[in-house]
């Protein structure tokens, strides 16, 4: 009895270690200095509230009829409903189209960069694309008679979350249509011979074969890159800072501004907290649907 | 000579198109850190005058308040070990995970895949004050046990998943023949799962390389930083310096996208063989 729990617990007792002090009970501390006040007295939910109520996190009464800020929260969200169906969508008709081209290999080396390139490095491209004087965008909207769009997009309220948001299609791409070029190459080739013998058609093809078979693929993408838009911090930090005027302020940032910049731990706590309920969402629903689909 | 069909002419000219658009933005930062400001001014797609140096690679490398030099030789020391560690740690604990039946063996599962989704900002202040607790604040030793530790997760996972394809029979017969289960580990599922340890080894020091959030929090003394620490340095307030910031940039990128140009089949792989399975 003794003898079929030790083996297995030497081989993983290590990993445990290093798992429960540097990631369990770290998180767990800070849920914990989430329920309490600067003074050491149990606040409920008050720093919750607090950090809701923040302008900084929420400000609805500017969305979306101002321009930015709109609150960290509503930047995340914006983020991801901008980013998803963009680089998912991007990925798998690249996917497609990469599967017979020349030079596809090459191809997916160069959209494959980004994912290979620091994000802090990320950044500062971003910034460098759409700066008024370096970056080519801006150029172009001058050229094109859009002489609103023809300066720094970073620098203002107005655009820099936009920036940003495309900037991070840019960089996230590759990952999609990786994933997607895999998934595609295990579809047997006999499915699409027996839909052209019916006379189905390349978008019939695609819609009824493809698109199902991906299905897998698809809910690892999803989840993925959720996760990774409501992480999202470096390339922020690089190209804006958040700002200007917090207007592409977003929860991981916010987070360590307050922990490490205005010391206030407890109130950091509670936004590092939220942040993690809104990954662990995510997260959940990864483990459920892929066991489902077994 | 074969002739093209004219739709499938559309179809690489589309692709190509695509594929110079997504590497326009590198070529911008590279043409703005081999010329000087001054050609810069008017865009960097301006071609004449062209005048080429790597006057800015120096001035990024040896530049007075965030050498980028030191960086990198910092980062270097600092990824091995960080690759190395979780190397050896998370393989043992896939196997463990794989060929032991035990009580908790499925939750412990479970918990793995979830902690994939904790950010890191939810362990930064703790994590902080338990290594300055143990003198291990701004240290290397602290910056990697925590890259280990935030890797054993999707290294366990993937190693799991490779393990798992290795004939079970090898290991039966030295079972047999008297080998115990460190020594089946080390003998027989080590040096056949090489191409498993590589691809997660290359995805690992990628990863430990351009982490920018943990080395951010943990180390803070000037001499010490990381090279990605050193490019929001490299940023100014009010004017930026284009052609020192670029030029960093590509000196902090090389070493990853070296990496994967030498080893991107196990790259690939890697990245899909620990997200599918």
């Amino acid at each position: 009895m003794m003898r079929r729990w030790i083996t297995p617990l030497l081989f993983i007792a290590p990993a445990l270690l290093l798992i429960v002090f540097f990631i369990i009970l770290p998180a767990v501390q800070t849920v914990w200095l989430s329920f309490f006040t600067k003074e050491g007295t149990f606040a409920g939910l008050q720093n919750f509230a607090q950090v809701l109520k923040d302008s900084e996190t929420l400000n609805l009464r500017r969305f979306p009829s101002q321009s930015p800020p709109w609150g960290s929260i509503v930047h995340n969200i914006l983020w991801t409903l901008l980013h998803l169906p963009l680089t998912v969508g991007l990925g798998l008709v690249l996917a497609v189209l990469l599967e017979r081209a020349w030079g596809a290999t090459l191809l997916k080396s160069i959209i494959f960069l980004g994912m290979v390139t620091p994000m802090i490095v990320g950044g500062v491209i971003i910034r460098f694309l759409f700066d008024e004087n370096a970056g080519l965008l801006p150029a172009i909207f001058r050229a094109i008679g859009l002489p609103g769009l023809g300066r720094s997009w970073t620098a203002y309220p107005e655009t820099a979350l936009l920036a940003l948001i495309l900037g991070s299609v840019w960089l996230w791409v590759g990952f999609s249509m990786v994933l997607y070029s895999a998934g595609l190459s295990t579809i047997p080739r006999e499915y699409y011979e027996a839909a052209s013998v019916d006379g189905a058609n390349a978008f019939q093809q695609f819609l009824h074969i493809t698109v199902p078979s991906l299905r897998p693929v698809t809910t690892v993408i999803v989840a993925m890159t959720i996760l990774w838009e409501l992480k999202i911090f470096d390339i922020v930090y690089t190209a804006t800072l958040g700002g200007p005027g917090g207007s592409s302020m977003v929860l991981a940032l916010q987070m360590y501004f307050y922990a490490f910049r205005a010391l206030q731990f407890h109130r950091a706590a509670a936004v590092a907290t939220l942040l993690t309920a809104l990954t662990l969402v995510v997260g959940v629903w990864f483990v459920r649907t892929t066991r489902a689909m077994e | 000579m074969r002739r093209i069909p004219s739709h499938r002419l559309v179809h690489h000219v589309v692709v190509w198109t695509v594929g110079l658009i997504w590497i326009v933005p590198f070529l911008g930062i590279l043409m703005s850190a081999l010329r000087p400001q001054s050609e810069l001014v008017h865009g960097w797609w301006r071609l004449s005058p062209l005048t080429l140096s790597l006057e800015n690679f120096a001035r990024a490398w040896n530049h007075p308040t965030a050498p980028v030099g030191e960086g990198i030789r910092n980062s270097l020391f600092m990824v091995i070990p960080a690759t190395i560690l979780p190397l050896l740690v998370s393989s043992l604990a896939a196997y463990g995970l794989l060929r032991f039946h035990f009580p908790l063996r499925g939750p412990l599962s479970l918990l793995i895949v979830l902690l994939l989704a904790i950010p890191q900002q939810m362990v930064a202040v703790p994590l902080f004050r338990f290594l300055r607790d143990l003198g291990l604040i701004n240290t290397y030793t602290g910056l990697i046990l925590a890259h280990s530790a935030w890797a054993l997760p999707w290294m366990t996972m993937f190693l799991r998943n490779y393990f798992a394809t290795l004939p079970l029979e090898v290991e039966e017969a030295a079972s047999i023949d008297g080998a115990n289960s460190l020594q089946i580990f080390t003998r027989i599922v080590l040096p056949s799962s090489l191409p498993g340890l590589a691809s997660a080894a290359a995805l690992q020091l990628t990863w430990a390389w351009n982490d920018f959030f943990l080395a951010l929090i943990l180390i803070y003394d000037p001499a010490k930083l990381v090279a990605t620490q050193r490019i929001p340095l490299l940023r100014g307030q009010y004017h930026i310096d284009w052609g020192v910031l670029t030029a960093a940039s590509i000196l902090t990128m090389a070493i990853p996208v070296l990496v994967f140009a030498l080893l991107q089949r196990s790259y690939i792989r890697g990245l899909i063989g620990w997200t599918l399975k």
